[in-house]
């Protein structure tokens, strides 16, 4: 068994043996540009590119038209989120709705909206990470042009009402953002179904490579966008730029993949999170956070009581986890998304998310569970808070000397 | 984040974890620090009649840095009167781990744990 | 396999071997996210940040004036309009000649209450002192001029319209994703002249397609163009692309390491294809300026341009006509048009850039291959006529 055992799949994925064979010779011997018209290296180029545009559309139920290449996630929300408030802010308003357990490549660019002159709800979750329709609704007003929600929450893993969400939208005339940055692969996704106007993709979430994202504009009824990144026209003017013909095809082989072996996987998946969270449970004072129904396979987020989440990721360093979520970790503050969700400052210290993925074995879990127990005993033996916690004392009554 | 090899060894190996008895009027105990803020320590001395430490014990909820941060004063504080404690610095215990920046605020809470447990210590004997 | 001679380089270039054996681990096996704090994240944030030693070292750059973007599209835009953001609406001056990632974004400046000044250009394609003199005097907050044209391969003085612009208080940008690799480049020396900001991209110099940096000078101040997780020291979001970048790296210091050799092969190999465009009877554009060593920029009257690309690929050569990035549009090249060539002609153009695969063999089939199809299209346009 490879130490440390990586159980931090919602951070990234190893790219999938297949998918890096697919990509090596758009590396090497077809590395045309495919914005080259006048020679085959282009030809080649520009036609990897056009079906692993299919292999994105299959996989999420789109027009292979209705994509667009960006650079990842992070610009795609950019694009969206920018893009479309900008084009409509005339027509629809300036008031845009998100939640607060968004990735910070949502709240960042709403924060910067806000600066523009729009103004922005950050909805609360209810203590399970979900969003409540009823507030959902509520939120909207007849300036609002845009609302943004993440499919799959990248620390807790829920999953988000879309299909309801969408509905409440599409009525009142809002285009609808959708963040699936950790959903392709792990839910089904059917934009033919779903009434979401722009759906933000990442491939190295889904075992394809880093670098490389795409963003669905919805055609019927078309969407709009100022484009954010101005050049050469490429992406039919939404999105200027060189595509990155090897990480392309990567990301449609890897969603090919995905389309292909999701349920087995998530199956698969599924049972070793449950023998983990099982292993895990019989800890005293240990709390799951986040729905445990409504969630994708592969996500645990567990906060152990009276265990800093620091000094535990140093304890348990034969494991890839993270505690908080990956792009903030260096950070001291605790993570946003679980204080969304009403944890306290002490319980979201100790959190420390595992996801599982495609490679993980049963016996990477038994470690893990194995590992857990003595580490977690041995930090709480060091740890003030279990005294107290053990001499019954509330923690919430002692008068803590803030530093 | 990369620690420093003393914090991995404190870290790994820390002196001194423990408790004294807090009602024992020989004992100071200092507790500092919040748990929203992601450090508590706990520091106890024990003093003798000539004033001087005779024993440190220690507790820390925290990160790596705050952990070693307290095993290392135990071992400064032994030996030293109470006063020749409070002369202990952040600043030296920060070099002496060789705190990053970001952990400073650890060796300022080690520091403050030392000032806590003394005075303490102060209080049951009146002073 | 039939694999036809490549001469387009300035479109895009195949992978170095050496980049490529660099990059290989982090697409095989496990890469970590390099914001992550475990062991893999940490290996991912190390070897992102030797890349961005081995980048700024090839150019005499320091590592923290170097940032990552995902392209040299990225990095323009990132520039004109971040820098423009922190500066009160002013005039910005770009070259006619610029890439579209440079025109369009100080295009887009306007919106925002900017004045945009397109500078001219002679007939050899060099922006022309008069304009470029009477633009300062304006008092420019911007200025974006490229160190080498991707169609002409005209090579600007860059550091002289710097060192002129000093006293203005502009930001002065350069493009020099089409001259690294082909001209040494240092950005220290730049820098002290004057120039603020340079892009480079990794596909133009044996990286692979997805990594770009913007070198900056600190004292400019950028706003994000892309927001979210603070990436990038804040001015560039998004989760590292590791495997690019430190091929990236590698590409870089290839292609600073080589320059010199690489330009004199490259000389002589372009020599050697001019003389023979010249025999056949090519005008060759933008002769009288200084330009980069790999590239040569031509039109036979009477002959279309795209037609003729068409027929040389079939005859086993990959050539350009037009940039690729806006191959798409059928509109004669706006660089052309902006040194004063009729559009008939300019509708002619083609390019041919050499890179290091390139020998003189494969020049000598192309011009015989040439020779041959001009003078079938010729005699064509000739009875047709």
């Amino acid at each position: 068994m490879k130490l440390p055992i990586y159980l931090d799949y919602s951070a990234t994925t190893p790219v999938d043996p297949r998918v890096a064979e697919k990509m090596i010779p758009f590396l090497f011997e077809n590395f045309g540009n495919p914005a080259s018209r006048s020679h085959s290296f282009g030809w080649v180029a520009e036609a990897a590119v056009e079906e692993a545009r299919e292999q994105v559309a299959a996989l999420v139920g789109a027009d292979p038209k209705e994509i667009v290449w960006t650079s990842g996630a992070t610009e795609s929300n950019n694009l969206a989120i920018k893009g479309a408030a900008n084009f409509y802010a005339g027509t629809k308003g300036k008031h845009i709705i998100t939640v607060k357990t968004e990735h910070k490549a949502v709240l960042d660019t709403v924060r910067e909206m806000e600066r523009q002159g729009f103004e922005a709800t950050y909805l609360d979750v209810q203590e399970n990470g979900l969003l409540d329709l009823e507030v959902f609704k509520a939120a909207i007003r007849p300036d609002t042009v845009l609302a943004s929600v993440m499919f799959v929450n990248n620390e807790v893993g829920v999953i988000q009402p879309i299909a309801e969400l969408g509905e409440i939208c599409r009525e009142k005339g809002v285009i609808f953002h959708v963040d699936a940055a950790q959903a392709t692969g792990k839910v089904d996704i059917d934009l033919s179904k779903l009434k979401v106007d722009l759906m933000s993709f990442s491939a190295h979430k889904t075992y394809g490579p880093k670098g490389i994202g795409a963003l669905y504009v919805r055609r019927k009824p078309r969407i709009r966008l100022e484009a954010q990144m101005h050049g050469g026209g490429h992406e039919r003017g939404f999105r200027s730029g060189t595509l990155a013909t090897h990480q392309i095809v990567g990301m449609g082989e890897a969603f090919r993949i995905a389309r292909e072996e999701m349920i087995e996987e998530n199956n698969r998946v599924k049972a070793l999170r449950d023998k983990l969270l099982k292993g895990l449970q019989d800890i005293e004072a240990t709390f799951v956070n986040g729905d445990l129904e409504h969630r994708v396979a592969h996500n645990l987020n567990i906060s152990f009581a009276y265990v800093e989440g620091e000094s535990m990721i140093m304890a348990i360093k034969d494991l890839a986890v993270s505690s908080g979520s990956a792009c903030t970790s260096a950070s001291l503050e605790p993570s946003y998304v679980l204080r969304a969700l009403g944890r306290d400052d002490e319980l979201a210290h100790s959190s420390i998310r595992f996801s599982i993925g495609r490679f993980t074995t049963e016996e990477e879990i038994d470690y893990a569970v194995k590992l857990l127990h003595a580490k977690i005993q041995k930090l709480r033996d060091l740890s003030p808070l279990w005294d107290m916690y053990k001499e019954g004392i509330d923690l919430n009554t002692v008068q803590w000397a803030a530093h | 984040m990369s620690y420093s090899v003393k914090v991995i060894d404190h870290y790994e190996n820390p002196r001194n974890v423990g408790s004294l008895d807090k009602d024992d009027s020989n004992v100071g105990t200092g507790m500092v620090g919040a748990p929203a803020c992601g450090d508590v320590m706990k520091l106890q001395i024990k003093v003798n009649k000539a004033g001087v430490i005779e024993d440190a014990k220690f507790k820390t909820y925290g990160c790596g840095s705050a952990i070693a941060s307290s095993s290392l004063v135990t071992e400064w504080v032994k030996g030293k009167t109470v006063d020749q404690a409070l002369e202990i610095k952040n600043t030296e215990i920060a070099e002496e781990l060789a705190l990053p920046p970001v952990k400073i605020h650890c060796s300022i809470l080690a520091e403050d744990a030392i000032k806590a447990a003394v005075a303490d210590y102060k209080k049951k004997h009146g002073e | 396999m039939f694999q036809p001679v490549y001469l387009d380089h300035n479109a895009t270039t195949p992978l170095a071997p050496a980049a490529l054996a660099a990059m290989l681990p982090w697409l095989d096996g496990l890469c970590g996210n390099a914001s992550s704090r475990h062991e893999y994240g940490r290996r991912a944030r190390q070897a992102v940040d030797e890349a961005r030693q081995r980048v700024a070292a090839a150019v005499g750059a320091h590592p923290t004036e170097v940032l990552f973007t995902s392209g040299g599209s990225e990095a323009n835009n990132l520039f004109i309009k971040g820098a423009a953001a922190s500066l009160r609406p002013g005039l910005v001056g770009v070259s006619a000649v610029e890439h579209p990632c440079v025109l369009k974004p100080a295009a887009q400046l306007q919106r925002l209450g900017w004045q945009l000044h397109t500078l001219t250009v002679d007939a050899a394609g060099r922006v022309e002192t008069d304009d470029y003199a009477a633009l300062l005097a304006q008092r420019p907050g911007l200025l974006s001029v490229m160190l080498a044209n991707n169609e002409t391969g005209v090579v600007q003085d860059v550091a002289a319209l710097a060192e002129a612009a000093r006293g203005s208080g502009a930001w002065f940008h350069s493009d020099a994703v089409q001259a690294f690799g082909k001209l040494p480049l240092d950005f220290r020396a730049l820098n002290a002249a004057g120039v603020h900001a340079l892009t480079l991209s990794a596909h133009k110099i044996g990286g692979p397609k997805g990594a770009a940096a913007l070198l900056v000078d600190k004292r400019v101040e950028l706003q994000p163009q892309i927001a979210g997780g603070g990436h990038e020291r804040g001015l560039r979001s998004g989760t590292e692309n590791v495997a690019a970048i430190v091929a990236f790296g590698v590409a870089a210091e290839l292609a600073a390491a080589g320059v010199a050799e690489r330009a004199q092969r490259m000389r002589q190999l372009k020599n050697r294809l001019e003389s023979g465009l010249t025999v056949i009877g090519a005008r060759i554009f933008a002769v009288d300026a200084p330009r980069l060593p790999n590239t040569s920029y031509f039109a036979f009257a009477d002959i279309d341009g795209e037609t003729l690309v068409g027929k040389l690929d079939r005859e086993g050569f990959a050539v350009a006509s037009g940039a690729a990035c806006s191959s798409a549009n059928p509109e004669p090249s706006h660089v052309l048009r902006a040194m004063g060539v009729a559009p008939e002609i300019a509708r002619g153009a083609v390019r041919v850039s050499l890179g290091e695969g390139n020998d003189e063999h494969e020049v000598e089939q192309f011009i015989n291959a040439l020779r041959a199809t001009v003078g079938r299209l010729q005699g064509l346009t000739a009875m047709t006529v």
